[in-house]
């Protein structure tokens, strides 16, 4: 305390600038940053409304949401029709396969790290994992296409041999499409779930290991239940991710729009934006915006509703 | 110290003027050189001005109206561009509204030039729409190369892409599922395709893909599929297949015998030569090597 009072009082004997200054023109620094943040969260929001409604008036909101045809562009004279159910519940599904298959090895992989590992093996692993939280999601997308598709196609025709009924992918399905979301959540459900695991203290641990406990029920009856809140922190982010990734899942998935059954060409919410942007011209357009304004409400409802539980936790 | 400070401000203006007056005189007599240099480069641009005008064509100025195919735009936003970049003064506005609205707006007199994505039907032609082929739009049909089923019928075709065959075993080839894959809605490639076939909104994809590029990596990495590109983009990565016997080659297409094509039209009430100057020069620019490089720049084929 005594030297932190010290080294203030030095600077403000040399510039002459009085204490109270320094203090409200950082104020008003660090005000400014927390307005652009609120702002441009409040500008996105507004542009996404909208951008985003015109078409809901136009087509109609249950048209859009519970209607599987999906053909805005129609190449007969037919009238265009543009229900997105099959979209949504793709999206749906499809994260929460890409969460129920990411985060116990997410987590597992923190409890190894954290606490089973030797310290050289835990530093290897570490820098592996950092290093696949920096590769781009296009690489990924780019890797499912040239290896995983082409294995996921023999697996379908290994299923469905001699089936009449199946629509043969390719090996562009659903399936693709989670496993490389599950291994796209990876790093930031480790990275999360590790620090919340060091956080516990150490003297829980060391009263259940005095109480006779075995190291691995330790682990899995004192730690984890200690930072439930990290690891509830770490499933929202995760699928926050898995939920708004385009660039990888629309190489993989296929991109036909399909129930989501695991071996079906499928389209995700922001797949069909991606999909569809190129050439969309009029309502078709103003639907993709449309789609947008689905995919934020989802986030939203996501992060609060998550977020809710969260807190719940803490309070127990 | 603030004395010595001054003096060396004095010093400083003083040598400073000394050498603007020096500089000063010099400029005076250089600038009467510049001058009569001036001249005699001013004189010398305004020929060469003059020359390059004649030798050009007359200063360009105007408005082309343009309407009909949507399947067009592409092609009509780059000409049009290319255009009033040649001619700043001339503004080309194109609409689309369907090929048979661009030909009734074209005979009605409302546009100059009718874009039609199909030839023009009798009828149209004795309103008084004459058909100026300007581009063809050729499609491929590719499989990947380890398929032995190189050639199809298009019934054969229709039915692939309807999903009613959907073993290459069927059509003469390996026990094979075929993976169909075709462009997403909205895509000009795929209006084209459906529409010759004549299977819009019956088509069954397996994979629909934003891109030609993909479409075609797509069928060269998945064994047993079938997919449509432009025929420019087509690379050896994948089989472009023979359509009723005849491969899909620029010069079949020009032939006519390729069926997977549709001509271009931009239709004008009566021959070309009877039409404003600006129109004529609007038609010999497509005709130019010029516009040539604009059609080949958006994937077509430069009509003969």
């Amino acid at each position: 305390m005594d030297s932190e009072t010290k080294v203030v009082s030095i600077i403000e004997s040399k510039s002459g600038i009085s204490k109270s200054t320094v203090e409200n023109v950082a104020k008003g620094i660090f005000t400014v940053c927390a307005v652009t943040a609120v702002f441009a969260v409040a500008a996105i929001a507004l542009y996404m409304i909208i951008s985003g409604t015109p078409a809901i008036f136009k087509v109609g909101l249950k048209e859009i949401l519970f209607s599987t045809e999906w053909n805005p562009a129609p190449t007969s004279g037919i009238d265009p029709s543009f229900g997105i159910l099959y979209v949504i519940l793709t999206s749906i599904v499809g994260t929460s396969m890409a969460v129920l298959l990411g985060v116990p090895i997410g987590v597992l992989t923190a409890v190894f790290l954290a606490e089973v590992a030797p310290q050289g093996i835990a530093k290897w692993v570490s820098a592996a994992v950092e290093l696949l939280a920096g590769i781009p999601s296009v690489i990924y997308g780019l890797l499912g296409l040239m290896i995983l598709n082409p294995l996921m196609y023999k697996l379908e025709l290994a299923i469905f041999k001699g089936s009449e009924t199946h629509q043969f992918t390719g090996g562009a399905n659903l399936l693709s499409a989670v496993i490389v979301l599950a291994i796209m959540i990876l790093p930031t459900v480790i990275n999360i779930s590790q620090s919340s695991i060091r956080q516990v203290p150490v003297h829980l641990k060391s009263a259940s290991l005095a109480l006779g406990a075995s190291h691995i029920q330790t682990i899995f009856k004192v730690i984890l239940p200690a930072c439930k809140s990290g690891i509830i922190t770490a499933i929202v982010l995760g699928t926050g991710r898995a939920i708004g990734e385009a660039m990888a899942i629309t190489l993989v998935s296929g991109s036909s729009i399909n129930a989501p059954l695991p071996f079906n060409s499928v389209r995700f919410l922001t797949t069909a934006i991606v999909a569809e942007m190129g050439y969309a011209e009029g309502i078709h357009r103003q639907v993709l915006f449309t789609i947008g304004l689905v995919l934020f409400v989802f986030i939203m409802l996501i992060n609060t509703v998550l977020t809710k539980i969260l807190k719940k936790g803490e309070v127990q | 110290m603030r004395k010595r400070i001054l003096g060396a401000v004095l010093a400083a203006t003083l040598v400073m003027a000394s050498l603007a007056g020096c500089s000063s005189d010099k400029t005076a007599d250089s600038s009467n050189v510049t001058n009569a240099a001036t001249t005699a480069a001013d004189t010398t641009t305004a020929a060469a001005t003059e020359a390059a005008t004649t030798a050009a064509e007359k200063k360009l100025s105007g408005s082309i109206t343009l309407s009909g195919s949507t399947s067009m735009e592409k092609l009509a936003n780059a000409l049009a561009e290319s255009f009033m970049e040649k001619y700043p003064d001339v503004t080309v506005s194109p609409e689309f509204t369907g090929s048979g609205a661009g030909i009734e707006a074209v005979t009605n007199g409302k546009v100059d030039i009718g874009n039609s994505s199909r030839n023009l039907k009798d009828a149209e032609k004795q309103a008084g729409a004459v058909e100026n082929i300007v581009a063809i739009d050729g499609i491929a049909v590719i499989v990947d190369k380890s398929n032995t089923v190189t050639n199809l019928t298009k019934d054969q075709l229709i039915s692939i892409y309807k999903g009613e065959t959907t073993n290459w075993k069927d059509l003469g080839g390996n026990d094979a599922p075929i993976v169909v894959i075709g462009r997403e809605a909205g895509s000009g490639t795929r209006g084209a395709f459906e529409e010759l076939l004549k299977v819009e909104d019956a088509c069954k994809y397996a994979s629909e893909l934003d891109s030609t590029g993909a479409v075609i990596a797509k069928v060269a990495s998945t064994p047993g599929a079938i997919g449509y590109a432009s025929l420019d983009a087509v690379d050896d990565t994948v089989v472009a297949a023979s359509l009723e016997g005849v491969a899909a080659t620029a010069d079949n297409i020009k032939a006519g015998t390729y069926f997977l094509c549709r001509p271009f039209v931009m239709a004008t009430k009566g021959e070309i030569s009877a039409q404003s100057e600006l129109v004529q020069e609007f038609f010999a620019y497509i005709k130019s090597d010029e516009g040539k490089a604009v059609i080949e720049k958006v994937g077509l084929i430069v009509a003969d």
